[in-house]
């Protein structure tokens, strides 16, 4: 499957493990520890799949995990690092107690912070045990002799001590502590959504620093210029319609009887979710069934001029495969009536579907990969704006409208990434 | 997709290939080539036939276009003609593109005629075959009647299209039926066809005969037996493909 | 000097249906495959998205996804007495070319021969006796049966997801499916596609009149499916535009919509594009297939060694490679002897039209939206006083109603002028045809072989084709086409223009693309050119797929049949490559 442009995860601030030409240059033996027993690889594959390392830290047509993938933020841009085992440039030199440093606080093995593009704030959830096991799978990669490169950075930011300041604000080393009151699956659930998935990175609120708003982490958020819904339980534009099954079935083939993962989300089934096991699918997906409604806001009736050029051009361009009604087609394509997708508060990921087409995460269960052709070229921001309101608003959806600015702004955005 | 591109057969995946332009460089390309690139959108009213400088017709040619497509498909109570639904503009543009060139056809000699059976075996274009035949076609008139085609009454214009689908007219290389029945079926073609392709302008022809353009799903219209089907008329650039062409959408 | 690949296992020359279905069997069976194909790589998004393919002109009038003559085409006569002259634009037939073949942009019509078909000579003589049968008619049996196919015909249908109803399951007959069929081990994988008004009024008719009208079967998905790969189809929107376009809803079956999603990411698996195949390379003994000699886009000769070869290309196109690579030896039409080119044949066809009163909306269609009627097929009815061999199916195909190609208009309606646009006005959307899809035989003077004068683009002279209907053909596809009349007769206040395909066989108007034979497979070398597992007699790690296989055609559309075979061989394919040699001695 080609990686498409746009990463998994997204954050404010650049791409951890960011050893930035500071590779310790100290000679003689390597203390690389040797690749762990068996099972412990084998753990540690399926966490580091759980976690997609591999997106970020593969550069596009890059050897795997030596970094190198730009990843643009707001402030910058910033590299990913080399996480093979080479002893010069990767983390061959590194014992356990450093990985551990670095995934539970950040800090790398000689001693500066990383940047929180690198999930340390979910990351140091994780217990001993399986971030060892991470590390026991890293060490039997392919050692791959690749510097890092430097982020792009203004200052203060450029400046790697600035980032004690960010840590004192908005980072809190911990491992997860199961909540006593929950159920063991509950508590799994909990641990994989707010560690190793760190989910809350593309799905929670970000503030003017890019952390997440640590009270609603999960009530949706921007990432790569588009909008990850909320997962908490909001009967419009949150799960509240889905079921557990819907979840599980969503996380492991990328679509289920309401929906298809697209953009971003579509990358990450495909690269991390698919591999996760049943058990594992359902403890995210009871967690995630237990968070709450946020109170939802009434939503601007959409002028009937608009309604009405948004249904021609529904007509016209989507209906063939949406059908009349927007009712989808189950086991081919989405449903747009009643989508916790289509309602989300933001537009952009649909409008950003419209622009750019999308395709259905090809998987092993699912090789066909259905895909949506691109609408940016025969639909102007005008009539994208208006069929978007449209969709957000026919058969029930109760969304807010979409103005030509959005779409205009959004056009841009991806016409010049970063 | 290059060879090089698909060498080991796995750059199926699209994400890195550019592969159209905008649609309507696309459609330009796939109508007009390259004499006629740019020209789609002009609205520049220079006196020539509907309002296009035509690009591959001469304004003789034009003229005689005009006049032969609206006796084959005239003005009349059930709508307007050939004119109206801008079939010369049509008609130049195949002309001036790959349909015109023959850019598809095997045009390797040697020549011999053969059986009708075995086919097209001139070594002319449709563009050649157009250009010439209008000459003949107008220096018969004017031999016979003192003025070129266009300029008969309409009457006259019948009786000959009626000896060109016969036969009777003599355009040297050419046989007058080839020609005849060439200029029917694009006549059709521009009446029929999608109005992208500046024909069948306003769904002058969909509109004669009730075909909505190109829908997409009827799957809970197809079982209405008998029951009219009522969406508005669409083309593959849209319900306005006018402005479309003028470049407005 | 040609540069040289490096040597794969398999090399399948083009990548249409029949490559399609080798490649995920051979690759599965372990083995390194790599398909070469002369035209592009084209898939659903973008290539055939709905706002791009739905256009008659480009596609069904300009032929832009069809071969280009321009490089290569073929010369034709009716006999051998004429000469023949190049086919300068596509006509009677339309040849595909590109990633998916002909089964992009087919209209999903997929049938099973009947059981006789198979073994026509031998039921023939049984029932009629050998006298029976013209003498320049070279009437065989195929060497493989309906019963060794049938599991292989399942396997296409359930890749396909075919729409239908099933006539005979395990011999008992089933209500509302087609009781003349082959028995099959269980039915469609789909319920029948909706039907269209117009398709309804044929079933009444064709009721009336006595016959048994069943819904076609179509490789159009009238539900979502998900195929025995795990590939998935959309349902069938009933756009009407199948045949001549490739499919935006995923709908249609291609290998694009049931085999490449799983294929195309196997590491034992490739293909090149825009690469067409000049020769098939031999050994010094002339018994060995050594590769392949092909042309890149930019001109470069390139020689692909493999083990295998297995011409997967258009019918033509395979007879073409073997004349040129000189394999098996060439069929003469003076001495009736060689095999290579002989037993070319191709499908009759007639229509009756019908202009009636109600609206039809024809545009709501699908490719294989169908009712027909299988009374007058194969050996269905009794040929005795008939003294003609062969049949065909009648059908009302509702597959669209695209204006410049698919209106129909009464026999007396003005060719132009104002009353033209009357009868266009008055006709479209009430107007209907019944088909007849007859066979054709094979005959000592209809073949294919190299001709003397046209070259194409590569320096290769052109294939020469000489065909024409026979007395047998005409009067079978006459008697059919009066059937076909009976049943517009009794559509309620009706008026008929009967379509008789008259004269001599013409290449100018648009018939059908099942050409078929020219390697026809067969138990005897004198009169087949590979055995009953579509191995050459010559060359064993050399087959041959498609149609150019069949020793005649029969009254269906071929796809399923084809597809069948191809399965069937790929079995085949996988006990040779265990342990190569002729399967079949000779």
């Amino acid at each position: 499957m080609n990686a498409r442009p746009g990463l998994a995860i997204t954050l404010a601030l650049g791409v951890g493990l960011c050893a930035a030409g500071a590779v310790a240059a100290n000679a003689g033996m390597s203390d690389r520890t040797s690749p762990g027993p068996h099972a412990s690889v084998q753990h540690g594959r399926y966490l580091v799949r759980a976690g997609d390392c591999m997106a970020c830290h593969t550069a596009s047509n890059g050897a795997p995990y030596a970094g190198g993938r730009a990843v643009p933020t707001p402030f910058g841009t910033i590299y990913s690092t080399n996480i093979t085992p080479d002893p010069d440039t990767g983390i061959g030199r590194w014992d356990g107690d450093d990985f551990y440093r670095a995934m539970h606080e950040g800090i790398a093995r000689d001693g500066h912070r990383l940047y929180p593009a690198f999930p340390y704030p979910w990351f140091t959830k994780l217990s001993r045990d399986d971030v060892r096991d991470i590390k026991a799978y890293l060490d039997t990669r392919t050692p791959v002799r690749q510097r890092d490169i430097a982020p792009k950075l203004p200052w203060p930011l450029s400046v790697r001590s600035a980032m004690a300041v960010w840590d004192a604000m908005y980072f809190d080393a911990g491992s997860y502590r199961a909540n006593p009151e929950k159920s063991a699956q509950w508590n799994r659930g909990a641990y994989l959504v707010r560690g190793v998935g760190h989910c809350s990175a593309c799905h929670g609120d970000k503030n003017f620093a890019g952390a997440v708003d640590a009270d609603h982490p999960l009530g949706g958020g921007f990432a790569e210029h588009v909008f990850a819904p909320a997962l908490t339980g909001g009967q419009r534009d949150g799960l509240g319609q889905w079921s557990e099954q819907d979840i599980v079935d969503y996380l492991g083939t990328g679509r289920n009887a309401i929906t298809t993962a697209a953009g971003p989300m579509a990358e990450v089934v495909s690269q991390s979710t698919r591999y996760l096991s049943k058990p594992d699918l359902r403890a995210i997906a009871v967690y995630l069934k237990s968070l709450p409604a946020p109170p939802q806001d009434d939503v601007a009736t959409a002028d009937a001029a608009v309604m009405r050029h948004g249904a021609a051009l529904y007509l016209d361009n989507c209906e063939g495969c949406h059908r009349r009604g927007g009712t989808g087609e189950a086991g081919a394509f989405p449903r747009l009536r009643d989508s916790s997708a289509i309602q989300a508060e933001h537009p952009d990921t649909l409008i950003a579907t419209i622009l750019r087409g999308d395709a259905v995460p090809a998987t092993d269960a699912d090789p066909t990969g259905l895909a949506m052709p691109a609408f940016g070229k025969r639909l102007d921001d005008d009539d994208i704006a208006a069929l978007t309101t449209y969709i957000r608003q026919a058969w029930g959806n109760h969304a807010a409208p979409v103005s030509s600015s959005d779409v205009k702004d959004l056009r841009e955005k991806l016409r010049h990434p970063g | 997709m290059s060879v090089r591109d698909s060498q080991d057969g796995k750059h199926h995946g699209r994400g890195d290939t550019p592969r159209r332009t905008s649609r309507r460089n696309f459609l330009r390309s796939v109508l007009t080539a390259t004499p006629a690139l740019g020209l789609l959108g002009c609205t520049s009213n220079d006196g020539s036939v509907q309002g296009r400088a035509p690009v591959f017709f001469t304004p003789q040619e034009a003229a005689f276009i005009d006049a032969a497509t609206q006796r084959l498909i005239p003005a009349d109570t059930l709508g307007g003609g050939a004119n109206e639904a801008g079939i010369t503009t049509f008609l130049d543009l195949q002309l001036a593109g790959a349909y015109g060139r023959a850019e598809r056809w095997y045009m390797q000699g040697p020549w011999p005629s053969g059986s009708d059976q075995q086919g097209f075996q001139l070594k002319y274009t449709p563009a050649q075959i157009y250009r010439d035949a209008i000459k003949r076609v107008d220096a018969h008139c004017r031999q016979q009647h003192g003025k070129p085609f266009a300029q008969l009454d309409g009457a006259r214009q019948d009786e000959l299209l009626h000896a060109l689908e016969q036969g009777k007219l003599d355009l040297g290389d050419i046989p007058a039926k080839t020609f005849f029945t060439m200029l029917w079926q694009n006549t059709q073609e521009g009446y029929l066809a999608d109005p992208a392709y500046s024909g069948n302008r306003d769904f002058a022809g969909w509109k004669l005969i009730g075909f909505p353009g190109p829908r997409y799903n009827y799957v809970e219209d197809i079982e209405q037996f008998g029951k009219p089907y009522q969406a508005p008329f669409v083309s593959l650039v849209g319900r306005d493909p006018s402005a479309y062409l003028r470049g407005e959408s | 000097m040609a540069r040289r690949e490096r040597p794969v296992d398999v090399v399948l020359v083009g990548f249409g249906w029949t490559a399609a279905i080798i490649a995920q069997e051979l690759t599965e069976a372990g083995v390194q495959v790599l398909a070469l194909e002369r035209g592009e790589f084209r898939d659903t998004v973008p290539d055939f998205a709905t706002d791009t393919i739905q256009d008659e002109l480009r596609y069904a009038v300009r032929k832009q996804i069809f071969e280009s003559p321009e490089r290569e085409t073929l010369t034709f006569r009716n006999s051998a007495d004429q000469t023949a002259l190049p086919m300068r634009h596509l006509g009677s037939f339309m040849p595909a070319a590109g990633v998916g073949g002909a089964g992009v942009h087919w209209n999903g019509q997929c049938w099973r021969f009947l059981p006789q078909d198979f073994e026509i000579r031998t039921h023939t003589e049984q029932r009629y006796g050998k006298k029976f049968i013209p003498e320049q008619m070279n009437l065989q049996d195929w060497g493989v049966t309906y019963d060794e196919l049938e599991p292989h015909y399942d396997r296409f249908e359930y890749l396909c997801g075919v729409s239908g109803t099933a006539g005979n399951i395990g011999g008992v007959k089933q209500p509302g499916g087609n009781p003349f069929e082959g028995a099959r081990k269980r039915g469609y994988p789909l319920p029948p596609l909706k039907r269209s008004a117009s398709t309804m009024l044929f079933d009444k008719a064709a009721r009336e009149v006595g016959f048994d009208p069943f819904p076609c079967p179509a490789a159009n998905a009238s539900k979502p499916y998900r195929n025995p790969l795990g590939v998935q189809m959309g349902q069938c929107t009933y756009c009407g535009y199948c045949e001549w376009f490739g499919c935006g809803n995923y709908s249609k079956a291609s290998p694009q919509t049931t085999i490449l999603p799983v294929l195309l990411k196997k590491d034992n698996f490739s293909y090149r594009t825009r690469c067409n195949v000049t020769r098939v390379n031999t050994d010094n003994t002339g018994k060995r297939a050594t590769g392949v000699t092909y042309v890149d886009v930019d001109g470069n000769e390139i020689e692909q060694p493999a083990a295998m070869v297995v011409l997967c290309a258009f019918a033509q196109h395979n007879v073409h490679l073997l004349l040129l690579s000189r394999i098996g030896t060439p069929y003469d039409p003076a001495t009736g002897r060689g095999v290579v080119g002989r037993n070319y044949a191709y499908q009759i066809t007639s229509s009756v039209d019908v202009f009636q009163k109600e609206i039809l909306n024809p545009f709501m269609g699908a490719g294989a939206l169908g009712q027909g009627v299988d009374n007058f097929n194969g050996d269905n009815f009794d040929h005795g006083p008939l003294g003609f061999i062969g049949g065909g199916y009648i059908a009302l195909w509702n597959t669209g109603g695209r204006p410049i190609l698919q209106h129909h208009l009464p026999a007396d309606a003005p060719t132009w002028g104002s009353g033209w646009k009357k009868a266009m006005h008055d006709n479209y959307l009430t107007a209907t045809s019944i088909a007849t899809h007859g066979s054709v035989m094979s005959y000592r003077s209809n073949y294919l072989d190299l001709d003397p004068t046209w070259r194409d683009d590569y320096g290769n002279p052109l294939l020469r084709l000489t065909f024409d209907f026979q007395p047998n053909e005409h009067a079978m596809s006459d008697y059919l086409t009066d059937q076909a009349t009976k049943i517009a007769q009794a559509i309620p206040g009706a008026t008929h223009h009967v379509k008789k395909r008259d004269g001599h066989y013409s290449i100018v108007p648009y018939q059908t693309t099942h050409n078929t034979g020219g390697a026809a497979m067969g138990t005897d070398p004198t009169t087949s050119v590979v055995n009953r597992y579509l191995q050459s007699w010559d060359v064993p790690n050399l087959f041959v797929m498609g149609a150019s296989v069949f020793p005649q055609n029969a009254g269906y559309n071929p796809t399923g049949t084809v597809g069948a075979l191809t399965f069937w061989a790929a079995e085949a394919m996988k006990r040779y490559l265990k342990n190569p040699g002729p399967l079949v001695t000779a």
